[in-house]
């Protein structure tokens, strides 16, 4: 138990490094899709979802499990393609200039 | 059979980095509609990953669950308007909040109805879920009503507000104590669940409309953060590394925000409180310094500056968002080209209610890129400018950010609109914005102000600049 807590510790510590490290220096006309983007990845919270909603017998857990993958999807699918949808209007209006 | 499992933490690992390579390209225009692509693929992949998991035999249900979420999800995306980006971002992150304060308390009810007990380090994993997800999601819906003005954006305060919060902590703390001792109390848990909520809501409800683009993007930060949580609950690397990622760009963005505003973060969240007393005495000290005279100017006027200067200025604010203008905007800037007019775009960090709310709004109408100017820009060119044109912009333009120490805008960067030659503000009346603070632009010697909402304002200039 403490073990997997301190091998995810050592995960999130390095992941958050990236993330600093990636995203430094985005210039203010793509703050937008970046966050909406970065929305979307959140979502990944479906996947804890996914697995708590597992098993074969109904009882509440499953239940709450069903609703946060309604919930997460919505932000997954709806947080990529608004981004997608913002960037195409950005890159129509790169070829015109 | 332990194929299935190294298969999954294979498949974890090649949609991780396609996250980090997405997000990369999102931070550069030429590459970023891949990037949103790339991290696209990256999620399917990981959700097919998980679908492989052992545990998981409720297929049915599951996929008629992401159904629903999926079609959800795609007709809102296509239906919004480009104006209420920032309502939708703060709806969608509230619903990433939900998703993961709904694992905590599943995983905890699962727990508690096998008969296991929980270990203290589960359990300060779980309590963390519920608290971090119940706070983005409330306070994302708080900021959803604001931004969709189901709730006044001013600032909403109470007496003895902050001694509330303050004792809502504690008794947060009390209980997670409590839980520590007997894991089994489920009505402690349920209070646990209730005073989460009640937080976001008490954080977010004193924050003025002013302030929304750090809100959303701290939010944002939390539902990364939350997704985390989940990740440590269920024990999946994949949560942890997402999470992690999105908690990070949510704190850079939030981190701008506050520099654009010279503002620490902590000013944001709590100013609302004290800041009553110092709005006030800034806009009395504004009052005497400044002399009252409001001139107005009818577009008939304002065309005939406009057309015949040899450079104008925008600014675009939030105004112009709320009356969805931006289309008009572009048509007054093509009528002025026509006549040879140069027009450029001033886009200050803050303006609208999220970060790069101007930018995507200009985009939608197509305005060309190259014609945006960030503040540090164009600030130097403002004294070569004919004419400045506020649309909608207040406290982004408020000179005594400059040297009205009393103000509470004191030493935020503003766009130097009052080094133009001639300054023309379109806004709705009077009424001082949402920080109540007087703008003393207004009554400057070269300000000529046009009431009216910014759609009527501005088709009235298009006809009348087209007619010179």
């Amino acid at each position: 138990m403490t073990e997997e807590i301190i091998a995810g510790l050592v995960v999130l510590v390095l992941a958050s490094f990236v993330g600093f490290e990636v995203i430094n220096k985005v210039p203010p006309t793509l703050h937008t899709p970046l966050m909406s983007g970065s929305n979307a990845i959140s979502g990944i919270a479906v996947l804890g979802a996914l697995l708590i909603a597992g098993p074969k017998d109904w009882n509440l857990t499953v239940i709450l499990g069903l609703i946060a993958v309604v919930l997460a999807t919505i932000n997954v699918v709806g947080g990529f393609l608004v981004t997608d949808r913002m960037l195409q209007m950005f890159k129509k209006k790169e070829v015109k200039v | 059979m332990t194929a299935i499992p190294s298969l999954i933490q294979i498949t974890y690992l090649v949609a991780a980095s396609l996250f980090i390579i997405g997000l990369k390209q999102l931070g550069s225009p030429a590459t970023a509609r891949q990037g949103n692509l790339v991290a696209a693929i990256g999620m399917l992949l990981a959700i097919v990953g998980t679908l492989l998991d052992q545990h998981i035999l409720n297929y049915g249900m599951i996929l008629v669950a992401m159904a629903v979420g999926s079609l959800i999800g795609a007709v809102i995306a296509y239906k919004v308007e480009m104006t209420a980006m920032p309502q939708m971002v703060g709806l969608l992150n509230g619903l990433g909040g939900a998703a993961s304060a709904l694992v905590a308390i599943g995983e905890f009810w699962r727990i508690l109805s096998a008969g296991e007990t929980i270990t203290a380090s589960a359990m300060v994993i779980v309590i963390l879920g519920v608290l971090i997800g119940g706070v983005t999601l409330t306070g994302s819906l708080v900021a959803f009503a604001k931004l969709q003005e189901l709730l006044p954006g001013a600032p909403i305060t109470f007496p003895f507000q902050q001694p509330f919060n303050l004792s809502l902590l504690v008794a947060f703390l009390v209980g997670s104590g409590f839980l520590f001792i007997d894991s089994s109390n489920l009505p402690v848990f349920l209070g646990l669940v209730v005073v989460s909520c009640l937080l976001g809501v008490l954080i977010v409800l004193p924050i003025g409309g002013a302030d929304m683009p750090v809100v959303v993007s701290l939010l944002n930060s939390f539902s990364g953060v939350a997704a985390s949580v989940a990740g440590f609950i269920v024990f999946n690397n994949m949560l942890i590394i997402a999470g992690a990622l999105v908690g990070a760009s949510g704190l850079i963005l939030t981190q701008i925000m506050c520099k654009a505003m010279n503002r620490p973060i902590t000013n944001v969240l709590f100013g609302a409180f004290g800041g009553g007393t110092t709005a006030g005495s800034g806009a009395s000290g504004g009052a005497t310094a400044v002399n009252k005279n409001v001139k107005t100017v009818d577009p008939e006027e304002g065309a005939m500056m406009l057309g015949y200067a040899r450079s104008v200025a925008i600014i675009p604010g939030y105004g112009m968002a709320v009356a969805q203008a931006q289309h008009t905007v572009r048509e007054l800037a093509d009528q002025l080209e026509r006549l040879g007019v140069e027009v450029k775009y001033a886009i200050h960090p803050v303006a609208g209610r999220m970060p790069g709310h101007m930018n995507v709004l200009l985009a939608e109408a197509n305005v060309p890129y190259p014609q945006l100017y960030d503040m540090d820009d164009i600030n130097p060119e403002f004294e070569r400018i004919d004419v400045a044109l506020v649309i909608g912009a207040n406290d982004v333009v408020n000179p005594a950010a400059r040297h009205d120490t009393g103000s509470p805008v004191y030493g935020m960067p503003i766009l130097d609109v009052d080094r133009a030659q001639h300054t023309i503000v379109i806004k709705r009346s009077m009424n001082p914005g949402f920080a109540g603070i007087d703008n003393e632009l207004f009554y400057k010697d070269r300000t000529m102000m046009m009431f009216g909402s910014a759609r009527d304002v501005l088709s009235k200039l298009v006809s009348e600049v087209k007619q010179l």
